[in-house]
C-alpha cells in the first residue's frame, strides 16, 4: 500500500466532467495523502483545472465522488455510508466525511475547509492587503451571524475578536513577508508578492486541504524559491494538506510527496516524483512521442529530466 | 436650450480634427467649427425648426423657427472656433479631453480628509442650518422654502446612502431602487389612514393614539417591510449579472408601480391616498391647542415648528444611515459586500455565501428606502404612484455614480449639487427678463433637460464621480486612500 | 376564433414594430456590450420627425398621394434620426468607451431623459394627434357579426418590415460592414489590429440601430395616429425585452422577441385585462431574464473561472 492510501485527506472517485461534447476530465481516481504535498502535472488542456474547479466546488461532475476526509481517517465502508446516504456529509469516529461535488462552492470552504488560488490570481485588489486577510476570515467572524449586534455596536467583545482575526492576518503577512505591505492596494503589489498573498488568503481561511493552481507561474527563481520554503512551511508548521498543479518541474520535484500525471483527461501515471520522472509514458506524453516510440525512449532517460522542465 | 448639446456634440466632432502638429490653426479650426455648425442646424432643423401646434380642436398646423435654429448653429460655430483658438489650440500641450480628467485637488482634499474632518463638519452644518436660514431671512415663515429645501436634499442624501450600500458597496447595480421608496411611503399611508386600524386603536387607546403616533409606530414597520420586499425581489434575481441585474431591477420597480395604479380597491389608483395624519413631536401634536408643541414649549404657535422639526427627523435618519454604513463597512458583511464587489468567484472560493451576502446589501438598502419612504409620506401628507416613477431611480443612481461609488461624503456633495442645482433652476426668473427669453419663458420646463444633459457630462468629466478614492475599513500603521483606478465596480 | 385572429394580426403589426426597435437593442449590446437606454427615446424623436414631416408634405406642400408621403417621411425619418443617433454616440458614449463600466449607461439614462424633455420643450407636453392617414381596411372573415379585419396599415407595417428585414440580413451577412461588424463583437481589440475600423463600425451600428427605430417610429405614427414625448419609455422597455426574451446579441432573435411580445400584449389585453398589460410585458422581461437569461436564440453565457 502507497503511504498516500494509508490515510488519505481527499478520494477522488471516477471523476468525470463533460462540457457539451467535450469530455474534459474521463474517469480520473487518486488519493491525496494527509500532510502530503501531492501535484497535478500534465500538459496544457490536460484537464488539470478541471479537476480542481471540481474539487473546490466551482464545476458540479459529471460522474464521480469526491470524498474529503476531515480531521482524521474513514474506512472505506464508512465513506460508502455517507455516499448512500443523501446527505452531503457525515460524521464518522475519528472526524468527518465531506462529498465535495454534493456542497454548493462557497460550502467547500467554510464546511469543507477546502481553500484555494487561481491560475490568473484572483484578489480583491481595490481592498488593502489586510482587508484581504480579514475577507478570508469571514466564516470566523461570522459565526453569530452575518449582521450581528455586538458587532454593529463595536463592543469590547467584538474587538477582541476582531483583534484574534488582524493577529492572525499578521501572522501569514510575517511568513509571507507583507507585513510593510499591509496598508497598501493589493492590486499595487507586484506579481510575486500578489502570489503569495493569494496564498496567505487561502491559509487565513484555516483549510485543511490547499489547493494551488499554478503558484509558481511567472515568478523568478528567487520568488519561486521562496514559494518552496512558504510550502514546506505551511505543510510541517500546520495541519494543511496541499494539492498543487504546477509546470515548473523544480517545484514539483522538489517539494512533493506524490504526482498525479493527467493527459487528454485521464490519469497516465501515479507515484513518487522518481518514479514518475522515469514512467515512460509520462516522458512519451511531455516530449510528444506517438505510444510505439515509448520503449525507445524510456531506454534512453536514465538522464535527469528536470533539466528539461521547462518543457 | 441646446447649446451645450451642441456644443458637446461639437465636441465629439472635434477630436478628431484637433492636428497633432504645429501649423495650420486656422484653417482646420474653420473647416471643424463650420462642420458643427452644419450638424447642429442638421440636428435641430426637425424638432426646432419646424414645431406641430395644436390650434384649438382642429388638425395640428406648423409653425417655424428657423431663426432659432441659425441662432444655435451660429453660437456652436463661433464657440469652436474660440476653443480651437484658445483651449483646444494644438501645441498647447494637453488637449481639451486630456485636460477635463485630471485627478482633481478636489477629490485629493477630500479624500485625504474625509475620513475624520469632513463627515463631523457636515453634520454639524446640517445641524446649523435651518438655524442659520431662520436668522438670514429674518423670521420663522420667511425661511420655510430654505427649510423646505434642506428637508427635500436631506431626503435624497438618505435615499443616496442607502443606494450607495447596494451599488457603492457590493457593486450590485439596482435601477428599481424607488419601489422600495414607494414600500415604505404606501406602508405608512395606508396603516396611519386605516379604519379598522384607527378603530381599533380609539378602542384600545384613546381616540388620539393612532393619529398622533402612527409614524413612530409605521416608521420601523416601513422600513421592515421594505426590506422584506428586497429579500423577495432579490432572491430570484442576485445571481444574475452587471446589466442584466440593472434591467430586472427597473422592470421591479415599474411593476410595483404599475400595480399601485391599477390595484385601485387598495391603493385608491392614480388618485393617491391623501389625509396622511402629521407628524407628532413623539405624541405631541403640532397645533394652535392647549398640550399642543407650542403651548407645552410655551412659545407662540408657528406652523413652522412641524416643518423644523421634520427637518430634524430626516437628519437623524439620514445620520442614522451613514452611521450604519460605516458600522457594517468594518464588519465581515461590509467587507463581503466590497469583496463581492471586487471578485465574486475569489469570495466564493473563502466560503462567503455570496447569494445571502448579497441578499443582505438588498436589504438593507431597501430598509433605508423603506425608512425614507414613511418619511416622505408623513411629510407630504399624500402619496400618489407619480412620486415612485423610474425618474426618481435614475436621479438617486446619478447621486450615487456622480458622487463616486462608495464614498459616502461624495454621494452627499452628488445630493446637494444635482438636487439643490435642480432646484435652482426653478429660480431663474431673470431669464424672464424680455431682453433674454421673454415672460413667456418657463425656467422649470428646462429642469429635466438640463438634468439629463448635465448626467451626461458629469459621466464624460468624471466618470468616477466626485470622489473616486477609497478608504479602507481598517489599517495597520497607516489610513492610505485606494486609488479609484483599483477599485473595481462588481459585476452583478 | 374571430377574436383571436384578430389579435394575431394585431399583436404581428405590434410585434413587427418592437421587432424593429429590439434590432438597434441588440446590435448595441452585441458590439459594445451596453443596453443603450436612449434607445426608446431615439424611437420616440423618430416619431416626431415623422410627424413634421408629414404636417410639411400634407398642410404645406398639400401633396395627397398616401404612399408618396410615407415613402418620403420614412427617408426623411430615417436619415435624421440616424443623424441624431451618430451624434448620441459621439457624444455620449464615444468618451467613455473603456471607461467605468456604469458610466456610459449613466450616460444612457442621462440622454433618455434629455431627449424626452428636449422633444418636450420642443414640441410641448400634449399628444399631437394626426388625422388617420390609411383608413381602409380588409374584411378577412365574418362569422355572427364579427368581422376580423385587416387594415391596410397593418399590411404596410408587416410589408415594410419584411423588406426592411432582408435587406438588413444581407447587409449585416453578406457585406464588409456587416463582416466588421461581427468581428468587433468577437474581439474588439483584435479587429482594430486586423485594420477594422472600430469608431466607424460601432458608429454605423448605432446610425443603422437608429435607422431601423426611426421606420418603426413612423409606423407607430401611422398605425396610432398619435405620439407624445413621453411615448419612448415603455416601448422602450418591451423592444428591449423583446430583445432579451430572443437572446440579446441574436438578430433573428430580437424579431423572434419582437413579435411575441406583440403577440403576447394583445392576447393578454384581449383575454385578462388590458390594466396589466404592461405589468405582463414586465413580469416576461424578468421571467425571461431569471429563468432563460441566453433567450430562444441567444448563446448560453459559461462563467469563467
Amino acid at each position: 500500500m502507497r503511504p498516500w492510501d494509508s490515510d488519505p485527506i481527499l478520494l477522488v472517485d471516477h471523476l468525470s466532467m463533460r462540457f457539451g461534447g467535450l469530455v474534459a476530465v474521463n474517469d480520473v481516481s487518486f488519493r491525496v495523502g494527509r500532510g502530503d504535498v501531492t501535484a497535478v502535472i500534465g500538459p496544457n488542456g490536460a484537464g488539470k483545472t478541471t479537476v480542481f474547479n471540481c474539487i473546490t466546488g466551482f464545476y458540479k461532475p459529471s460522474a464521480g465522488r469526491l470524498a474529503l476526509l476531515k480531521d482524521g481517517p474513514a474506512s472505506a465502508s464508512e465513506v460508502d455510508a455517507v455516499t448512500a446516504s443523501d446527505a452531503a456529509w457525515g460524521r464518522t469516529p475519528a472526524g468527518a466525511v465531506y462529498l465535495l461535488e454534493r456542497l454548493p462552492d462557497h460550502k467547500v470552504s467554510s464546511a469543507a475547509r477546502v481553500a484555494r488560488t487561481f491560475q490568473n490570481i484572483r484578489l480583491f485588489t481595490g481592498m488593502t492587503v489586510l482587508e484581504n486577510l480579514l475577507v478570508a476570515q469571514h466564516r470566523a467572524l461570522t459565526v453569530a451571524g452575518l449582521v450581528n449586534p455586538v458587532a454593529l455596536l463595536n463592543l469590547p467583545s467584538w474587538r477582541a475578536h476582531e483583534k484574534t482575526a488582524v493577529d492572525r492576518a499578521l501572522y501569514w503577512l510575517e511568513k509571507t513577508g507583507l507585513v510593510a505591505r499591509a496598508d497598501d492596494p493589493a492590486g499595487d503589489l507586484p506579481y510575486g508578492d500578489q502570489r503569495r498573498l493569494e496564498i496567505a488568503r487561502a491559509m487565513c481561511t484555516e483549510p485543511v486541504l490547499l489547493c494551488l493552481d499554478e503558484p509558481a507561474a511567472g515568478l523568478n527563481p528567487r520568488e519561486s524559491a521562496a514559494l518552496n520554503h512558504l510550502l514546506m512551511e505551511i505543510r510541517t508548521g500546520h495541519a494543511t494538506s496541499i494539492l498543487l498543479i504546477e509546470h515548473d518541474m523544480s517545484v514539483v520535484m522538489e517539494i512533493s510527496d506524490h504526482v498525479i500525471v493527467l493527459e487528454y483527461g485521464s490519469k497516465i501515471a501515479d507515484g513518487t516524483p522518481e518514479e514518475v520522472r522515469n514512467d515512460p509514458r509520462v516522458i512519451a506524453s511531455y516530449l510528444g512521442v506517438d505510444e510505439e516510440a515509448v520503449a525507445d525512449v524510456a531506454a534512453d532517460v536514465n538522464v535527469d529530466l528536470s533539466a528539461e522542465a521547462d518543457l | 436650450m441646446s447649446e451645450a448639446t451642441v456644443g458637446t456634440a461639437a465636441a465629439g466632432v472635434a477630436s478628431d480634427t484637433v492636428a497633432t502638429s504645429r501649423p495650420a490653426v486656422l484653417g482646420p479650426a474653420l473647416k471643424d467649427a463650420v462642420a458643427s455648425g452644419i450638424i447642429t442646424f442638421l440636428l435641430l432643423l426637425p424638432l426646432v425648426g419646424f414645431r406641430a401646434t395644436e390650434s384649438g380642436s382642429g388638425p395640428l398646423t406648423l409653425t417655424y423657427r428657423f431663426g432659432l435654429v441659425a441662432v444655435f448653429a451660429a453660437i456652436v460655430v463661433v464657440g469652436r472656433l474660440l476653443l480651437h483658438l484658445t483651449l483646444w489650440r494644438p501645441g498647447r500641450g494637453v488637449k481639451g479631453k486630456a485636460e477635463a480628467r485630471p485627478r482633481g485637488a478636489l477629490a485629493e482634499a477630500a479624500g485625504a480628509w474625509s475620513g475624520r474632518m469632513i463627515i463631523p463638519a457636515f453634520f454639524l452644518g446640517a445641524i446649523a442650518y435651518p438655524i442659520v436660514s431662520v436668522v438670514l431671512s429674518g423670521g420663522l415663515s420667511p425661511a420655510r422654502y430654505w427649510v423646505d429645501l434642506g428637508i427635500y436634499i436631506l431626503t435624497y442624501v438618505m435615499l443616496g446612502w442607502g443606494l450607495n450600500i447596494v451599488v457603492g458597496l457590493a457593486g450590485l447595480l439596482d435601477l428599481g431602487y424607488v419601489a422600495f421608496y414607494a414600500v415604505g411611503a404606501y406602508t405608512f399611508a395606508l396603516l396611519s389612514t386605516s379604519v379598522p386600524l384607527t378603530d381599533f386603536f380609539a378602542g384600545t387607546l384613546g381616540q388620539d393614539f393612532w393619529p398622533l403616533w402612527s409614524f413612530w409606530v409605521c416608521l420601523p414597520v416601513s422600513g421592515l417591510l421594505a426590506a422584506l420586499w428586497g429579500v423577495i425581489l432579490g432572491f430570484p434575481v442576485l445571481r444574475l449579472r452587471g446589466d442584466y441585474l440593472a434591467i430586472v431591477t427597473l422592470a421591479f420597480g415599474e411593476i410595483i408601480r404599475l400595480v399601485l395604479i391599477n390595484w385601485v380597491s387598495l391603493t385608491n389608483g392614480g388618485v393617491g391616498i391623501s389625509s396622511i395624519p402629521a407628524i407628532s413631536f413623539f405624541g405631541v401634536p403640532f397645533n394652535a391647542d392647549d398640550g399642543g408643541f407650542a403651548s407645552l414649549f410655551g412659545v407662540t404657535y408657528d406652523s413652522m415648528h412641524r416643518m423644523i422639526f421634520l427637518y430634524f427627523v430626516i437628519l437623524g435618519l439620514a445620520g442614522l444611515t451613514a452611521l450604519v454604513t460605516v458600522r457594517l463597512r468594518k464588519m465581515p458583511v461590509g467587507r463581503a459586500w466590497e469583496a463581492l464587489r471586487e471578485d465574486e468567484i475569489a469570495c466564493r472560493s473563502l466560503g462567503i455565501n455570496t447569494t445571502l451576502t448579497k441578499l443582505t446589501a438588498f436589504a438593507t438598502g431597501a430598509l433605508f428606502g423603506g425608512f425614507a419612504g414613511a418619511f416622505f409620506a408623513v411629510r407630504v401628507r399624500f402619496v400618489s404612484p407619480e412620486s415612485f416613477t423610474f425618474m426618481e431611480s435614475a436621479v438617486i443612481l446619478a447621486i450615487v455614480v456622480l458622487g463616486g461609488m462608495g464614498s459616502q461624503i461624495g454621494v452627499a456633495m452628488a445630493a446637494i449639487l444635482l438636487i439643490g442645482g435642480m432646484e435652482m433652476l426653478r429660480n431663474l426668473t431673470f431669464l424672464k427678463n424680455e431682453w433674454l427669453f421673454g415672460p413667456d419663458f418657463d425656467p422649470t420646463l428646462y429642469r429635466m433637460l438640463i438634468f439629463g444633459l448635465a448626467m451626461v457630462l458629469v459621466m464624460i468629466w468624471r466618470p468616477r464621480g466626485l470622489i473616486s478614492n477609497r478608504l479602507p475599513s481598517i489599517f495597520l500603521k497607516e489610513k492610505k486612500a485606494v486609488s479609484g483606478a483599483l477599485v473595481k465596480e462588481g459585476h452583478g | 376564433m374571430e377574436v383571436f385572429l384578430q389579435q394575431l394580426i394585431n399583436g404581428l403589426t405590434l410585434g413587427s414594430i418592437y421587432g424593429l426597435i429590439a434590432i438597434g437593442y441588440t446590435m448595441v449590446f452585441g458590439i459594445i456590450g451596453m443596453v443603450n437606454f436612449a434607445h426608446g427615446d431615439v424611437f420616440m424623436v423618430s416619431a416626431f420627425i415623422g410627424l413634421i414631416c408629414v404636417l410639411l408634405l400634407t398642410t404645406v406642400l398639400g401633396m395627397s398621394s398616401i404612399f408618396l408621403i410615407l415613402a418620403i417621411t420614412l427617408v426623411v425619418a430615417m436619415l435624421f434620426t440616424s443623424l441624431v443617433s451618430w451624434t448620441i454616440e459621439r457624444v455620449a458614449y464615444r468618451p467613455l468607451r473603456g471607461s467605468f463600466r456604469l458610466a456610459p449607461m449613466i450616460s444612457a439614462i442621462g440622454m433618455s431623459i434629455f431627449l424626452s424633455n428636449f422633444v418636450q420643450v420642443a414640441q410641448g407636453p400634449r399628444n399631437k394627434p394626426l388625422p388617420p392617414m390609411v383608413p381602409d381596411v380588409i374584411v378577412l372573415m365574418e362569422r355572427n357579426g364579427y368581422q376580423v379585419t385587416l387594415a391596410y396599415k397593418q399590411l404596410i407595417i408587416m410589408a415594410v418590415t419584411a423588406l426592411l428585414l432582408v435587406g438588413f440580413w444581407w447587409l449585416v451577412q453578406k457585406t464588409p460592414l456587416g463582416r466588421a461588424q461581427r468581428a468587433c463583437e468577437q474581439d474588439r481589440k483584435m479587429a482594430a489590429l486586423l485594420g477594422v475600423n472600430v469608431d466607424r463600425t460601432i458608429s454605423l451600428t448605432f446610425v443603422i440601430g437608429a435607422a431601423l427605430a426611426a421606420v418603426a417610429g413612423v409606423m407607430y405614427l401611422m398605425y396610432y395616429g398619435v405620439v407624445n414625448f413621453a411615448d419612448g419609455f415603455v416601448p422602450g422597455v418591451k423592444a428591449f425585452t423583446a430583445a432579451v426574451l430572443g437572446g440579446i446579441g441574436s438578430l433573428p432573435g430580437a424579431v423572434l422577441g419582437g413579435l411575441l411580445i406583440g403577440l403576447i400584449e394583445t392576447l393578454w389585453s384581449a383575454y385578462f385585462s388590458i390594466e396589466y398589460k404592461d405589468v405582463a410585458a414586465f413580469s416576461i422581461l424578468v421571467l425571461v431574464l431569471i429563468f432563460m437569461p441566453q433567450g430562444l436564440l441567444g448563446r448560453p453565457d459559461v462563467e469563467k473561472v
